[in-house]
């Protein structure tokens, strides 16, 4: 397929417009406890219920870092092929807001954990790898609730010290649709790695999408705005398409782009401007006196290397050959850890071939039609694997295979029990079918004769007649074999 | 004053374990002298009936293990006490109870002290006069008109008059040292990372020190031995083994080399610190030690490199104080508004001054002229002394430019206050170790301190010398009790 075809431009009346996005990823490191406390971080507590003297910012407190933290990013870092800082520095980031009890965010300035690095998407047009910029570790802030009381506002501190990795992106990603691959690709790397679960409805990853246009053959950036804290991929990609509009009108109607932070308004699918440049924060960032910098042994580095799992690209790789898989394929079965594990549980014992035709086209319509994750799958990879097996093992045919499907997904029953139960294994005894071969024949003399003069599409008929016979159980090859033979 | 709240705390606990008189005896004495001398305004928040409790239970149990067993001890209004008020001198902080206690003050009561009561000073520790305080100045026992320096104010004059028999404070760019100079008492400002900050209201993280304050040389490494220690729980503390700074404590510093920086000798000195200098080298050379003069070129630039430093990282550090949580909180209409009517009742002018310059020097655009500079020379500052340790063990210098001055004499021209810490703020930009020991007096009989400054986690050094010193001198507190 031709690239060209794929490209996203914004027409405009006067000039067609390429469209320039980057990311900043805010992604919840996965880990029992906070940045700088021993805090938990589970979600979905009582407010305020999961708050240290450190978190709220009594007199007095000082942050610990946790190590955990640091290794789940460095771990991170290197998913994402990027340069790993031996030697980072933690600064603060200096602001009032009520959820914000230190007064300040601890956060990575000039001297981020983690350097350059890549993130390789795998679109209709092929593979297009977009830079990482940098990852830095910071602290979340905690929500502020202004609907539960007219007069009043109310703090929530539970997520106030979780632990975020910032990712930024370099300005590479082109369209919606490479949004949509990149955001998924990123948060399918940290759940190979474990290091954040990718939740979007809990928060567990938000992103700040900056958005510019420039006419086609421009080299130079055109200003951007940011549009702050979206928490769908589906919202930002719409949300990009609304401000990549606004600003080509913007610019074709001789008017300028304020570089800004707007918001995304989901209701009316517009963004507004939340504030300028000119009232942006000054966050007098300076290094955190509180904390020593943070200095990594290279040792350590190295033995997260060593303990890093396979990531999705590596699994596409060895998928594609020695799997016989198609890129399409490999692909569809890497996009997530669970759906790659489920397949290879389902060809330990069964056909990979079909297993990987039964997972990508019976099972995940399935789970499309029901709304469900593979994780909820309501037919386990064991029960799979055994349907599979029946199937080239030539005891059910394909047709009878896609009835005890259905019937198994009714508490992921075994499909040997159905297939017993119902007597649904495929009749392949040649002498039995003959019989009914020659059953239909006789009742059909008149057919015979034409197929035999010439009539050869009537073939089809016969087999119908011969499966309805035989309730559908006659193994078809078999079928075809004899019939083939007693109509010369 | 009675006798025994004249004792040293050495010979308060060794009175103790020999059962010459009961730990409540004592407690009783203290809180006697503390409550006829309220116009001292040392204390902020008494705690006698928890002390007098405390010393009974010492009396019951009679556990001696301890290296300040049966001791009542008052301390800085700067550390956090478990379910004791907490203010810092500050009204924003004015009802603020702790849940929590400080490690330093913790690691005072697990050797056997209790707490006496919370002892004034200047609001979050910016003052060197405890004029800065929300709860009034502190008076000098030196002199009614006079003050006790700061920001360690109220320990400083507590001490001294006696109503406590060792206390403990804070030390930033000198407010351990120099009101341990105004009132002729010891103050030891420990390496930085020696003592732990957690629990303590901070004012500079990278220049807070916790230090004892006592009442001579031996006390001091008591103290210091009681509070020094590794703690998980600040990330700046030192992984590091405290010496026995008691048993090895010794005034033979025969041998020592003392290092004499010209550029301590500044304009507008009174003689009598030149000539209190010049005696604390004869006492030293006597002890056997070598004096060498050096050369700390980077000195002049000390204190305005301080006043970058210190107040960038104060206005961070005072952010959390915003009515939202705890403390202090005025109505507003809207959360800024309750934000600037809290934080304008609730600080006081000079750490609104301190906040101000803070805020300033970390602003975009002025960040590199400024706080980066500043580091910068900071890092030169420090480099003179790592030089100058190459040739000497320890440096002699007069603690303060002048004796205590009176109360309202400086509090117009915050310059000339600051000017008051220019020999004590290079050593906290530096991270090192050092001490104020009482030498002589002024023509107007007021005390005066030298100040010896040693190298990173070498108290041990500076303990010694100044033992050596305090042997020489024969300081007396000669002290009539006015106050009470």
């Amino acid at each position: 397929m031709s690239k060209e075809k794929f490209d996203y431009f914004i027409n405009g009346k006067k000039n067609k417009w390429e469209v320039i996005i980057g990311l900043e990823v805010h992604a919840q490191v996965l880990s029992k406890s906070k940045l700088f406390s021993s805090s938990s971080t589970k979600f979905g507590a009582d407010p305020n219920t999961q708050v240290s003297l450190v978190d709220s910012a009594f007199p007095g407190m000082l942050p610990v870092i946790n190590e955990f933290c640091v290794e789940q990013s460095v771990k991170t870092g290197l998913g994402l092929k990027a340069k790993i800082n031996l030697n980072s520095i933690f600064d603060r980031k200096n602001y009032f807001y009520a959820d914000l009890p230190q007064g300040y965010q601890i956060s990575q300035y000039k001297s981020p954990i983690v350097g350059e690095g890549e993130v390789i998407l795998d679109m209709p047009y092929g593979t297009k790898k977009i830079g990482i910029e940098r990852l830095h570790l910071e602290q979340d802030a905690g929500k502020s609730i202004h609907d539960m009381d007219p007069d009043n506002s109310f703090v929530d501190l539970n997520r106030s010290g979780v632990a975020l990795m910032e990712i930024v992106s370099k300005p590479d990603l082109r369209s919606p649709d490479e949004v949509n691959s990149y955001v998924k690709k990123l948060r399918s790397i940290m759940r190979y790695l474990g290091t954040c679960d990718g939740n979007m409805q809990e928060g567990s990853l938000r992103a700040d999408v900056n958005v510019s246009v420039r006419k086609i053959g421009d080299k130079k950036f055109g200003t951007r705005c940011e549009i702050k804290n979206v928490n769908s991929i589906k919202f930002m990609q719409m949300g990009i398409e609304y401000e990549a509009k606004r600003q080509v009108e913007l610019l074709e109607a001789g008017e300028k782009i304020n570089q800004e932070t707007r918001l995304y308004d989901t209701r009316k699918n517009a963004t507004r401007s939340m504030r300028t440049k000119e009232d942006a924060h000054d966050y007098r960032y300076f290094p955190d006196p509180d904390l020593q910098p943070l200095k990594l042994d290279k040792s350590l580095i190295d033995k997260l290397k060593k303990e890093l799992p396979e990531l999705p690209d590596q699994k596409k790789e060895r998928f594609i050959k020695e799997h016989n898989l198609s890129p399409y394929e490999a692909n569809i079965l890497v996009s997530e850890k669970e759906i790659s594990e489920y397949y290879e549980k389902v060809i330990k014992e069964s056909d990979k071939k079909l297993a990987t035709n039964w997972i990508i086209v019976e099972l995940f319509s399935v789970l499309n039609k029901k709304n469900l994750s593979i994780s909820e799958s309501p037919v386990s990879e064991k029960n799979l694997s055994s349907l599979i097996k029946m199937i080239s093992s030539g005891k059910i045919s394909g047709k009878i295979a896609k009835a005890v499907f259905e019937k198994m997904q009714e508490g992921d029953r075994d499909p040997n029990q159905i297939v017993e139960k119902e007597g649904l294994t495929q009749q392949s005894d040649p002498k039995e079918l003959e019989k009914i071969i020659l059953d239909v024949l006789s009742k059909n003399q008149d057919k015979a004769t034409q197929y035999k003069s010439g009539k050869v599409k009537l073939f089809g008929y016969f087999v119908g007649e011969v499966m309805k016979a035989s309730k559908g159980k006659a193994n078809p090859k078999l079928v075809n074999d004899i019939l083939k033979t007693k109509l010369k | 004053m009675s006798i025994i709240s004249k004792l040293s705390l050495t010979e308060i606990i060794n009175g103790i374990k020999n059962k010459k008189f009961s730990s409540e005896e004592i407690t009783k004495e203290f809180i006697e002298n503390s409550k006829k001398s309220k116009k001292l305004n040392a204390y902020i928040t008494e705690c006698f009936d928890e002390a007098i409790k405390s010393a009974k239970d010492f009396d019951k149990k009679k556990d001696y293990k301890g290296l300040l067993s049966g001791v009542p001890i008052a301390v800085k209004d700067l550390f956090c006490t478990k379910n004791i008020k907490t203010t810092a001198g500050s009204k924003i902080l004015h009802n603020f109870v702790p849940t929590y206690e400080s490690t330093v003050t913790n690691n005072l009561w697990s050797q056997g002290a209790f707490l006496l009561g919370k002892l004034n000073c200047d609001e979050f520790a910016m003052g060197s006069s405890n004029e800065t305080s929300f709860f009034g100045n502190v008076i000098n026992p030196f002199g009614e008109k006079l003050v006790p320096g700061g920001s360690s104010g109220g320990s400083a004059s507590a001490l001294a008059a006696g109503l406590t028999p060792a206390t403990i404070g804070t030390d930033t760019g000198g407010s351990i040292r120099q009101p341990a100079s105004f009132t002729g008492t010891v103050g030891l400002k420990p390496t930085y990372g020696r003592c732990s900050r957690w629990g303590i209201v901070a004012f500079a993280s990278s220049l807070d020190q916790a230090g004892p304050m006592t009442n001579n040389v031996e006390d001091c490494a008591l103290v210091l031995q009681a509070m020094s220690g590794y703690d998980p729980k600040d990330s700046t503390s030192a992984d590091k083994k405290v010496d026995n700074y008691i048993s090895n404590l010794t005034e033979k510093v025969k041998g020592l080399k003392i290092g004499i920086p010209k550029e301590y000798r500044v304009e507008n000195m009174p003689n009598e610190i030149d000539n209190l200098w010049k005696k604390g080298i004869d006492y030293l050379k006597d002890a056997g030690a070598i004096i060498k003069n050096i050369s700390l070129p980077h000195t002049m630039y000390a204190l305005s490199t301080y006043y970058i430093v210190a107040p960038a990282e104060a206005s961070s550090n005072l952010a959390r104080y915003d009515g939202v949580k705890y403390g202090h909180r005025a109505k507003g209409k809207n959360l800024i508004e309750m934000y600037e009517n809290t934080r304008s009742e609730g600080f006081g002018d000079e750490v609104k001054r301190r906040i101000l310059i803070g805020t300033y020097v970390l602003s975009s655009g002025y960040y590199d002229a400024y706080y980066l500079k500043a580091q910068k020379v900071r890092q030169m500052i420090k480099n003179d002394f790592d030089k100058s340790f190459n040739d000497v063990d320890a440096i002699l210098t007069p603690s303060t430019p002048s004796s205590a001055f009176k109360i309202g004499d400086k509090s117009k021209d915050p310059v000339s206050m600051y000017l008051n810490d220019i020999f004590t703020v290079p050593v906290n930009l530096s991270g090192l170790p050092a001490i104020s020991v009482p030498a002589g007096y002024d023509k107007n009989k007021l005390p005066l301190g030298l100040q010896i400054i040693g190298k990173p986690f070498d108290e041990q050094t500076i303990l010694n010398l100044s033992l050596a010193i305090e042997k020489r001198a024969n300081f007396k507190k000669n002290l009539e009790v006015w106050w009470n």
